[in-house]
């Protein structure tokens, strides 16, 4: 089952909440350069898989492995200066800290060394944020928030990136951009994307492959191209749910 | 068909007529209230019988203080209401020149403060020494006093302001350095210049030790075991009755000198060196001098290290934990250097407070010292170091104050002692505060950008942002 090249591999990993377990022998990998989506309904334990990448709860069983390392125990500052970056789920800025603050401590692993240059590359995915740059986070709108957590994330120069929910609470409009976003970034980085969504059409649009998670199980995997045309997953995910 | 406005009543005499009548209810609604509290008072007299005294003129002025605030607030709301839409417009201009420049201002002001109450005091009494004598209690009672206190909060600032740290049991680490500089001076003789950065350092090995059991605590409950950190020292202080004392305290804690100079009367003192008039007055103005370079050495580190990387991730801290570790910052080193930065400058201030006082006793180091410096951080906007300072003064600066003010006693009676209101005052002066400004007198945060980014940066990003 373990991808040799994979960059995450996830292996049989499962996670409780005091005794309430949350996620079942799940077992999920990303390789170099891809868009993966997970993808199911509230409470599925797609948030609790992508906070177990950093060990937020810890995974009580299974193992975890980025890049051939086994970070499965390793404390969660550690994990992240392995280059995971990731847009937690309700986003999570700083909301007393401006644009340029956030966006600081997005690039503090490398010491601001390469923050205007990686500035610039932020600001030319999100123009909006250049226009907001001593705005304080918390007086952003919704969307301009989801942008500055993509974007913080970005400064970490990452080499995956989570994204937890990226679309959530947002007008379709603003979902189209941020996921256009995603998608140029991946084309010409060769950025490793792992996306968690709700919204099930746009993501497997996005994405290359796709995991269906039910009640902390993985219940499908394949191609996007495969799901977006499995029966079960458009019953389920898709029908009447179009975005 | 009538119109709308006929059923409204007439502005001019309404206004007054509602004012007299709320006035008239809250005085009745204090008469109720404070009538048993405040008009009758039980007296044990000599033959342990209980003596019922009644004092109708105090309550009358408690009743007369509450219908005349109310008549007057309801009176001038209209008036106040039109100013506030006045206001509105000008508060969108930039910060006036004065608020600008007020930091420096006050600092230069604070350099020249006992030369100018010298001054001053001289002037009014004639006489030079007059001058220096009188000045002993603005320099000590205020200057040093308020001093002591603004390093306190600004240390404070670290842990609270900063970092998002409820700490309640900060006097602890001042009670650390006060007693390490008595109990080193008084047992191995070593000199407050070396004593000075070892009190802090002691203070910030029991910021470490604090920190650490704590570390996964956050609020109400990181709260509470600093306040019983707090409370814990204060105990042991009172109760290792061998080292330290105990209730008694430590007296004869040696004084700190000036490169060597002791200020003592006789041939080798400060004042015989110089060739001045002996007087103690040397002694408090260079103390006043030594804490202010203390406090400010407290601000410029604050200053410096919020545009270091350290800093940012405290305030990152404060603001989101779990954000801040998924960017890959170490959680728990950030909240220790923090503990221990801030019990650091606490150390120091209670070294320079042995030293200034001459004794130390667990009687200073109470839960009230921790809540008040608390409250100046909060009153005075947290992370704000001039609202701070601010604060400070007015919290410390209006305590004593309050003992100056004789003729309160000519309207409350001779057995008046303002002193005892004085929390009474601190609530008051909390509340109206908050009411005010729920951040604190200088509520909004200055952004920390990088100053040698900043130059790159504004040309190129800022042209379209607003703050």
């Amino acid at each position: 089952m373990t991808q040799p090249q994979a960059l995450l591999s996830i292996e049989n990993v499962e996670t409780y909440y005091g005794n309430i377990r949350a996620l079942s022998g799940v077992t999920v990998h990303a390789n170099p350069g891809e868009i993966v989506t997970l993808i199911g309904a509230n409470g599925a334990g797609k948030s609790t898989l992508m906070m177990t990448i950093f060990g937020m709860p810890r995974a009580r069983t299974g193992r975890i492995i980025f890049d051939g390392k086994d970070i499965t125990k390793m404390p969660t500052h550690e994990i992240a200066r392995l280059r995971i970056a990731q847009s937690p789920e309700g986003r999570r800025i700083f909301p007393r800290m401006t644009v340029q603050e956030n966006l600081q401590m997005g690039a503090s692993l490398d010491n601001l060394q390469f923050f205007d240059e990686d500035a610039r590359m932020v600001f030319d995915l999100f123009p909006r944020l250049k226009e907001r740059i001593n705005q304080r986070g918390g007086t952003l709108s919704g969307g301009e928030q989801q942008m500055l957590a993509i974007g913080r994330a970005l400064m970490a120069r990452p080499r995956l990136l989570l994204l937890d929910e990226p679309s959530l609470g947002l007008a379709p409009l603003i979902i189209k951009h941020i996921f256009e976003a995603i998608r140029e970034l991946n084309k010409n980085t060769g950025l490793t994307v792992f996306l968690v969504e709700q919204n099930a059409f746009g993501a497997l649009k996005l994405a290359d492959r796709g995991y269906v998670m039910v009640n902390g199980i993985v219940k499908m995997s394949g191609s996007s191209a495969d799901l977006l045309a499995n029966p079960e997953v458009r019953a389920a995910y898709l029908e009447g749910g179009r975005h | 068909m009538k119109p709308i406005v006929d059923i409204e009543p007439k502005e001019s005499d309404s206004v007054f007529a509602k004012a007299l009548k709320e006035g008239l209810v809250a005085g009745a609604l204090a008469l109720g209230l404070f009538c048993l509290i405040v008009g009758f008072r039980t007296e044990q007299n000599i033959r342990n019988e209980l003596i019922l005294t009644q004092r109708w003129g105090l309550l009358a002025i408690f009743v007369a203080v509450a219908a005349v605030a109310r008549f007057l607030i309801t009176y001038t709301a209209p008036w106040r209401e039109e100013r506030k839409k006045t206001r509105r417009v000008v508060e969108a201009k930039e910060p006036s020149a004065f608020r600008k420049s007020f930091p420096k201002i006050g600092l230069g002001l604070l350099f020249i403060y006992p030369f100018l109450v010298i001054l001053i005091l001289a002037a009014y009494n004639g006489s030079m020494m007059g001058g220096l004598q009188g000045s002993l209690k603005y320099v000590d009672n205020f200057g040093i006093q308020i001093l002591i206190y603004v390093m306190l909060a600004w240390g404070l600032n670290i842990v609270v302001g900063l970092a998002g740290l409820l700490d309640l049991g900060y006097v602890a680490f001042y009670a650390v350095g006060a007693y390490s500089y008595a109990l080193l001076s008084a047992h191995f003789g070593f000199s407050f210049w070396l004593l000075l950065p070892m009190a802090g350092i002691f203070a910030a090995t029991w910021g470490v030790i604090l920190g650490f059991p704590v570390l996964r605590l956050r609020g109400d409950y990181l709260a509470i075991v600093t306040l019983a950190f707090g409370e814990i020292i204060r105990l042991i202080l009172i109760n290792w009755t061998v080292v330290t004392k105990g209730t008694f305290g430590i007296s004869g804690i040696a004084k700190a000198t000036l490169f060597g100079i002791p200020f003592v009367p006789g041939p080798n003192g400060f004042a015989a060196l110089l060739g001045l008039p002996n007087s103690g007055v040397y002694y408090k103005i260079f103390l006043y001098y030594l804490i202010l370079l203390l406090a400010l050495l407290t601000a410029w580190v604050t200053i410096r290290l919020r545009r270091m990387p350290i800093g940012r991730a405290w305030e990152a801290l404060r603001e989101d934990e779990i954000a801040c570790r998924s960017l890959g910052i170490n959680t728990t080193t950030t909240k220790l250097t923090a503990f221990a930065t801030g019990a650091m400058f606490g150390g120091f201030a209670g070294s320079f407070f042995a030293a200034r006082q001459g004794f130390v006793s667990p009687e200073s180091f109470v839960f009230l010292e921790s809540a008040i410096i608390l409250a100046m951080v909060v009153l005075g906007g947290m992370g704000s170091l001039v609202g701070i300072a601010i604060a400070a003064a007015v919290m410390i600066g209006g305590t004593e104050l309050l003992r100056e003010l004789e003729f309160l006693k000519l309207v409350f009676g001779n057995d008046f002692t303002p002193e005892l209101y004085r929390m009474l005052l601190f609530g008051l002066a909390m509340i109206v505060v908050m009411v005010w400004k729920p951040r604190g007198f200088a509520g909004s945060r200055e952004p920390s950008a990088f100053l040698h980014k900043r130059k790159m940066v504004s040309g190129e990003f800022t042209k379209e942002g607003h703050g």
